[in-house]
């Protein structure tokens, strides 16, 4: 462990990550967003959600540093059920990150998949999945995930839907994106397909499927890497909007979008904290995560080295 | 030597280093270079890769890329110091009195623009000639190097010539402000054999035409043989060897130059096994102590170990080798060896 | 044509390979354009007896290349067949039928950077074969032998766990030829092994490869463009052009009295390094584009001693002085063949 500690503390990835303050910043800021949201169910001074514990009178209580009373019992004030802001947002940020890295796997793992067989076989095969991906794009990606998102609910009812409604935000933003990671993926695997060391595979008569998953796997999925870091800021914030527009997470389990939406129906009346701090929160995680994406992207890239 | 060496030399290296700043401390690639190329004169500068060789060539171009910088020594062309030269001064004494021909011909020519235009943009930045009488001047290069049809030729791009033809035409843009030396990195390693040596023969037909001396800068032994006055061998950043062409290949004086001339298969006696020298050349960051060649000499001596030795008279040529001190190499030690 | 007691180990009859490079065909329908077939191999017939090393030069796009990737397998031939020890290749067998014959040969490539998966160790890069065929009885003895060959080729069992980026060119090479005989293989095809290693390393790399082939009684299919190479370590060499074989010679035979105007020109390009004062005779014009060959004799635009027939007809390959060579002129005897003799001082 500790020699692995070492070569990672001595690598040129590290270094450069050192050299450049504001990544440094970036993943202080992330990792203490992630740390938050983590640890939100012991962190919490409040459990929102839970309708027992609310109390209507404690409704739409200013943030306390404008607050007549100081009362630090909800920092950054209630809304109008009472519920506390700051709570709702560490578990609001918990499940957009839920969210975000879900569906970020989700098109990592079809998106591979898909550009591995793509690449690989090439011909009719490649041309019916590309021609496919072609088409996907030409649609925007939050209108393909509405697009899923409405024919489920098409299909089940309000109330089973609420209960997969997770699941079902998940797969909606997963198929909408899978499209970068198999185009990325497919172009180094026609590179590295034609090195020697998958033709001397070949040679030993090793099967396709060995080829591509022991083989070119392993040498593609640099940039799949940085794309995924990129696209969880983008998935975060389609969810975000999706939810905003009141076809993503219920306002059972409301994810910062959620929140955002919330507050807005409020924000005419002067009561802006409702919808401002969690609006903050989404911009400083999207902000911290798509910096730290560009910095790897930059370290990853052997030409700059 | 193919030229009075009492004239003035064109070019002079003096202790030339050239070296690379990194993270882990900084990597010397050229120590301490010296060598003079006369008026007219082919210098061959030969070795293995990661000898320095063409970073030698770039520096007196002044073409090294950064982090990579002159940090010693001068470079002086006509008498006159270029290593220090501020970007514009250099870029004046690069096609006017210096030209250059890189390994690769595609690379080296701008796709979008015609042959033609490249020819006169040069011909135009260096030298006071109009238009009409640049097109011609550039007409009579393409037709001196050998373009068939170089009338009609002369308006097409790059990529309607083949190879060959390409690098006939980076020959003609290296020569057309006419400059006193032409710097050949590797010019014909990216070519067809049977092209190579029409490239060759081109290269040193129009330099003695012009008067032109040239430094060329390659690993195949083969060519130099054949157009050098003189070869210099580097090794490890160092030169080895320097002195008239068939002096050094036929009777080196350098055990490097002697492994590496009988690692060179060629025709003769038909031999199962070729000579090797063990080892490999040492990395930048793990240069020995001493000879940088000592680990891998059969002749080596415990004086090889500690003092490093200068370039020193050797017959008709000049070899750093303590073999050739009066004080000799000191007491025998035997080679460590370790295949590369 | 060496007489078939030999026996041939290796034989290749009548291969060819034709690549469509056509463009698609949406762009050629709307344009008009025609198909465009690239003829790597035209046809190319070689023996090659047990223990011995057989050379093919040329240049690049002569399609050398091509032949050595038909040999192995990687790409199937448009015409032809390959014969391995009496067995045809192309013949439909059983998978433990074919993996046992394709364990027989295996093959060496060129670019030493690219022909080891850069993310796998070196132990696991040549234990792959032996895993695939099975050759190991357990863990321990799977070690061993990945230790052998590995000392064979003259690294230490513990280079192993390093990975490929940590090793020279040479080195790697090395590690590519340990591989290549993990499986015991009798029959090697080395496509230009040596061309992207430094001279002095070449030679390191070549002294091991002619004594692996006397200790382990190997055969060599040897690729390369290098002539003063490939007269040091083959026993009968073979010349193409445009995908053609126009010679084909014992070495000596094929370096002292070449008969094909191109051997000779080959010959004539390589350089004086006896510094004897030969002139190398530059020849005229370039390889032509094997999408567009020339008629009849692809050599005949740039041949000093073609006639009209070399313009119309192919030349069929005539055995002559144990080889064949495939001349009009030589035919006809137009063309007389002179010895050769090289420098030998040094």
């Amino acid at each position: 462990m500790a020699g692995w500690l070492h070569r990672v503390t001595d690598s040129d990835i590290w270094w450069s990550f050192k050299s450049s303050p504001m990544t440094v910043a970036a993943a202080l800021l992330t990792l203490f967003i992630f740390a938050i949201a983590f640890l939100a169910p012991i962190l919490a001074p409040h459990t929102p959600f839970d309708p027992a514990t609310l109390n209507l009178s404690d409704g739409l209580k200013p943030p306390v540093l404008i607050s007549a009373d100081g009362d630090w019992t909800f920092p950054l004030g209630t809304d109008d059920q009472g519920r506390d802001v700051l709570s709702s947002i560490m578990y609001g940020t918990r499940l957009s990150l839920e969210v975000g890295f879900a569906s970020v796997l989700v098109a990592m793992l079809i998106g591979i998949a898909l550009g591995l067989v793509s690449g690989y076989f090439g011909g009719t095969v490649d041309a019916v999945i590309m021609r496919i991906a072609d088409v996907q794009l030409t649609f925007p990606a939050i209108l393909v995930a509405l697009l899923i998102d409405g024919v489920v609910r098409g299909l089940i009812s309000v109330k089973r839907h609420d209960e997969i409604a997770l699941l079902v935000i998940v797969g909606a933003i997963g198929l909408s994106f899978w499209v970068s990671y198999a185009r990325t993926v497919r172009s180094s695997v026609m590179v590295e397909k034609n090195k020697e060391y998958v033709q001397a595979a070949r040679v030993i008569g090793l099967s396709p499927l060995l080829i591509m998953v022991r083989h070119v796997l392993p040498n593609v999925t640099g940039p799949v890497l940085v794309i995924a870091t990129l696209n969880l800021g983008l998935a975060i914030i389609t969810e975000a909007t999706l939810s905003f527009l009141g076809v993503g997470l219920p306002s059972t389990e409301p994810s910062l979008g959620t929140l955002i939406r919330l507050g807005n129906e409020v924000l005419q009346s002067g009561d802006w904290w409702i919808t401002v701090f969690p609006g903050i929160t989404l911009a400083a995680l999207v902000l911290a995560v798509n910096l730290l994406g560009d910095w790897l992207r930059d370290a990853l890239n052997p030409k700059l080295r | 030597m193919a030229v009075a060496s009492n004239n003035p030399p064109l070019l002079e290296v003096k202790n030339l280093r050239v070296e690379f700043p990194t993270r882990r401390g900084t990597l010397l690639a050229v120590d301490d270079v010296s060598f003079d190329i006369a008026p007219g004169e082919v210098l061959g500068v030969v070795g293995e890769s990661g000898a320095g060789k063409s970073l030698t060539g770039n520096a007196i171009i002044g073409l090294l890329e950064p982090p990579g910088r002159v940090a010693g020594g001068e470079i002086r062309l006509e008498g006159r110091r270029i290593d220090n030269l501020p970007y514009e001064e250099m870029r004046k004494v690069r096609g006017a009195r210096i030209g250059a021909i890189f390994q690769d011909p595609l690379t080296s020519l701008n796709p979008l623009y015609s042959v033609g235009r490249q020819l006169v943009e040069t011909i135009q930045t260096h030298l006071p000639l109009s238009a009409a009488a640049a097109r011609q001047r550039a007409l009579d290069l393409l037709k001196e190097v050998g373009i068939p049809g170089a009338e009609s030729r002369i308006d097409h791009y790059p990529h309607q010539f083949s190879g060959g033809m390409r690098q006939r035409v980076v020959i003609a843009l290296a020569l057309c402000a006419g400059p006193r030396l032409i710097v050949a990195d590797e010019p014909t390693t990216a070519l067809d054999v049977s092209i190579q040596a029409q490239i060759i023969a081109l290269l040193k037909g129009l330099c003695r035409d012009h008067g032109t001396a040239v430094m060329l800068v390659t690993h195949d032994m083969g060519v130099i043989a054949e157009t050098a006055d003189r070869v210099a061998v580097m090794y490890a950043g160092r030169i080895a060897e320097i002195g008239p062409v068939r002096d050094v290949v036929k009777h080196a004086k350098h055990p490097y130059t002697k492994g590496l001339m009988g690692s060179i298969p060629s025709l003769g006696v038909r031999h199962d096994r070729l000579t090797q020298i063990d080892g490999a050349m040492p990395r930048l960051t793990e240069i020995p102590r001493g000879c940088a060649f000592n680990p891998r000499c059969a002749e080596r001596g415990a004086r090889c170990l500690i003092e490093r030795p200068d370039l020193m008279s050797a017959g008709t040529s000049r070899a750093a080798c303590w073999l050739h001190d009066r004080g000799g190499v000191g007491a025998p030690v035997a080679p460590e060896m370790a295949d590369a | 044509m060496p007489d078939g007691s030999a026996g041939q180990f290796v034989r290749l009859a009548g291969l060819k390979r034709y690549f469509d490079v056509s463009a698609p065909w949406l762009v050629r329908t709307l344009e008009g354009r025609p198909r465009q077939i690239v003829q790597a191999v035209d046809g190319i017939d070689i023996e090659i007896a047990k223990g011995e090393t057989f050379s093919l030069v040329g240049e690049s796009g002569c399609g050398k290349s091509t032949v050595a990737r038909l040999v192995v397998g990687l790409y199937p031939p448009t015409a032809g067949s390959i014969l391995f020890d009496g067995n045809d290749m192309a013949q439909r067998r059983s998978q433990s039928e074919t993996a046992a014959l394709r364990r027989r040969m295996q093959m060496i490539f060129q670019d030493p950077y690219a022909s080891l998966n850069p993310r796998w160790r070196v132990f696991d890069i040549i234990a792959e074969p032996i895993r695939a065929f099975d050759l190991a009885k357990n863990k321990a003895d799977l070690e061993k032998r990945v230790g052998d060959l590995l000392r064979q080729v003259r690294l230490t069992p513990a280079d192993g766990r390093k990975y490929p980026h940590e090793f020279s060119g040479g080195q790697r090479q090395r590690i590519s030829i340990a591989r290549a005989l993990a499986s015991e293989p009798e029959f090697l095809v080395c496509d230009e092994p040596t061309s992207a290693l430094d001279v002095s390393v070449q030679a390191q790399i070549l002294n091991l490869m002619v004594d692996l082939q006397r200790r382990l009684q190997l055969t060599y299919l040897f690729i390369s463009h290098n002539l003063a190479v490939v007269y040091h370590i083959s026993t009968r060499v073979g010349v193409m052009y445009l995908g053609r074989l126009v010679e084909v010679a014992p070495t000596d035979t094929l370096f002292r009295r070449p008969k094909h105007p191109y051997t000779r020109m080959l010959l004539d390009t390589i350089p004086d390094l006896e510094m004897t004062g030969r002139q190398r005779a530059p020849v005229a014009g370039e390889v032509p584009s094997p999408i567009n060959p020339p008629s009849g004799c692809s050599f005949h635009p740039r041949c000093p001693f073609a006639n009209e027939r070399c313009k119309a007809e192919r030349p069929r390959a005539l055995p002559i002085e144990g080889g064949t060579v495939a001349c009009h002129a030589i035919e006809e005897g137009r063309l007389a063949v002179d010895e050769r003799s090289y420098d030998a001082g040094r």
